[in-house]
């Protein structure tokens, strides 16, 4: 990794670059409202950030620790109740970016966030689907953020928590999937987008001092490199500063606690 | 039509073994202190239902309260995981815990159809995933106007809802705000209902459109100031952060939950002897 900023803050750049500017963005907490958060702060001040927990267009001054904040009601356009937001917001068809986060995936980005081992005797039990499921079906397009290695980015999953491409192919169509499904997977190594034909994740971007060797190690299967595959825009002087200070503000905010939510 | 009542007699009331409880909260205005309640009164074989359990639900899990756990999303908001949760999950301890696992559009759904009145909820969802087939209550059903597949689940229909709001007139009518989550569902949908608030005023003093609970949906309420921590009341306290935090240390190993449970709770006689031990607690260790 070269000198100037670490995996996790290219992770969150990369993953902040992919979010619009007016976007309405229906965020996950940790990585996702992170990386929203700093879209918001850099070219995507009209971004409008939607919570399941009911906060529609919440500007947070710091990033919330729970996907209930104060802090997200007190700076929302409105806050509205869990059933309206899942009812008219998300499966109204009003959102354009469903950002997520993953415990794993697998290479055609579906998402598991409830069991490893079998269902009814787990060898590890998640915290479960929350808003993921139906984000992932209704929103226009989905963004993953993660981090890579051999525990998140497996062969096969024990639960499929949220569709990504299903099989691959024209899977997800062919289920009646109205949304796109996942654009791109950040993660701390690259950026993996879905092959045009077979929906297979690969990686189209990997970051500066990363080597191929690396990702194939932290991958699951064996992973394909795009035919254009290049290198990524190292985080600049602006975004590297904004995101320091959103994590500096936020753990000032809350004490020790203040870990990157 | 709403009775004050203390806690103790409103859980003694209102609660009984075996019940289907919601207890509702999203982030915001969580009844800890009911949650606590329960405990204290020995109640065992209640089916829960929550869509985002977490360290009241823990602590209920943990002290052998619970048959059942409805949920859609487990967990320690911003920590990790809920150590008694997934003890009782993955190995049956205290009692084994069956789940009915949701999605939170469905469970939210879910409860807007119990409040309506209706058998189950129907929702554009689960498309592709696992629930289908592993889950029993994910269902379909196909539209008869456009014949498209949708998801249908049972709705959620508690023998009783217990929720925590900031205000309540004399009457009883309840005002909430900020982050609403699903309560006013949860108790419309409820057979019976125990709102604690925060404050009893004359009057609610609230516009047209507030989230207003008419005293005559609401069964028992009780004035329990702080009764939502250590999440947080919107206009009376923060959330307790580093609460939540020590909870992850608290919880990991059965001893340490017990010695905890038994000092905090069982030991204690009301919220408000709890939150003295708890603060007593705090400065100690500030001193350390």
């Amino acid at each position: 990794m070269p000198a100037g900023f670490t995996s996790d803050e290219i992770m969150t750049v990369s993953a902040a670059r992919m979010l619009r500017n007016g976007a309405i963005c229906f965020v996950g907490i940790g990585l996702p409202s992170t990386a929203a958060n700093l879209a918001r702060l850099l070219h995507a001040p009209d971004a409008v950030l939607i919570y399941e927990s009911g906060p529609i267009g919440a500007r947070p001054a710091v990033l919330p620790l729970s996907i209930g904040d104060g802090s997200l009601a007190e700076t929302a356009d409105t806050v509205v109740s869990t059933p309206e937001i899942f009812r008219y917001w998300l499966q109204g068809g009003r959102v354009d970016t469903g950002f997520l986060g993953a415990a794993q995936l697998d290479r055609f980005a579906n998402i598991n966030t409830t069991v490893i081992g079998d269902y009814h005797k787990p060898d590890v039990r998640l915290p479960g689907a929350g808003g993921a499921p139906e984000i992932g079906i209704s929103a226009k397009e989905v963004l993953v953020i993660v981090k890579q290695s051999r525990r998140s980015f497996v062969e096969k999953l024990d639960f499929i928590t949220s569709a990504g491409f299903l099989t691959g192919g024209d899977a997800r169509e062919r289920a009646g999937i109205r949304g796109k499904g996942p654009i791109a997977v950040i993660t701390d190594l690259c950026i993996l987008r879905p092959d045009r034909e077979t929906r297979e994740l690969t990686v189209s971007s990997i970051h500066p001092g990363i080597t191929r060797e690396q990702i194939r190690a932290n991958t699951g299967w064996e992973v394909r490199f795009s035919d254009d595959c290049g290198t990524t825009e190292p985080p600049g002087e602006e975004e590297l500063a904004t995101l320091r200070d959103l994590l500096a503000r936020t753990a000032k905010a809350h004490g020790a606690t203040g870990v990157a939510a | 039509m709403a009775q004050w009542s203390s806690l103790s007699e409103a859980i003694a009331a209102h609660v009984h073994d075996g019940d289907f409880v919601a207890l509702e909260g999203f982030t915001h205005l969580i009844p800890f202190a009911a949650g606590h309640e329960i405990i204290r009164q020995g109640r065992r074989g209640l089916a829960l239902v929550r869509m985002t359990p977490d360290l009241i639900h823990d602590q209920m899990i943990g002290a052998g309260c619970a048959a059942k756990l409805t949920f859609s999303w487990g967990g320690n908001p911003g920590v990790g995981s809920l150590h008694r949760f997934r003890d009782a999950v993955e190995n049956g301890w205290p009692a084994p815990l069956a789940i009915e696992e949701r999605s939170h559009s469905d469970l939210a759904n879910a409860y807007v159809a119990g409040a309506a009145n209706l058998p189950f909820a129907v929702l554009r969802g689960y498309v592709g995933s696992s629930f289908e087939p592993m889950c029993p209550h994910v269902r379909s059903i196909v539209c008869p106007f456009t014949g498209e597949r949708l998801a249908a689940t049972p709705s959620i229909r508690p023998d009783v809802a217990i929720v925590h709001a900031q205000k309540a007139d004399h009457k009883g009518n309840v005002l909430l705000w900020g982050i609403l989550g699903v309560q006013k569902e949860a108790v419309l949908a409820a057979k019976r209902s125990i709102v604690t608030v925060e404050e009893r005023v004359k009057s609610l003093d609230a516009p047209a459109n507030a989230c207003i609970l008419p005293g005559w949906v609401v069964d028992a309420v009780c004035l329990v100031p702080r009764g939502a921590a250590p999440s947080y009341a919107h206009g009376y306290y923060d959330r307790d952060n580093a609460f939540y935090l020590r909870w992850d240390a608290i919880s990991r190993e059965r001893e340490s939950f017990r010695a905890w449970l038994k000092e905090h709770v069982l030991d204690t006689a009301d919220f408000a002897e709890y939150l003295r031990v708890l603060a007593g607690k705090s400065s100690q260790e500030a001193v350390r």
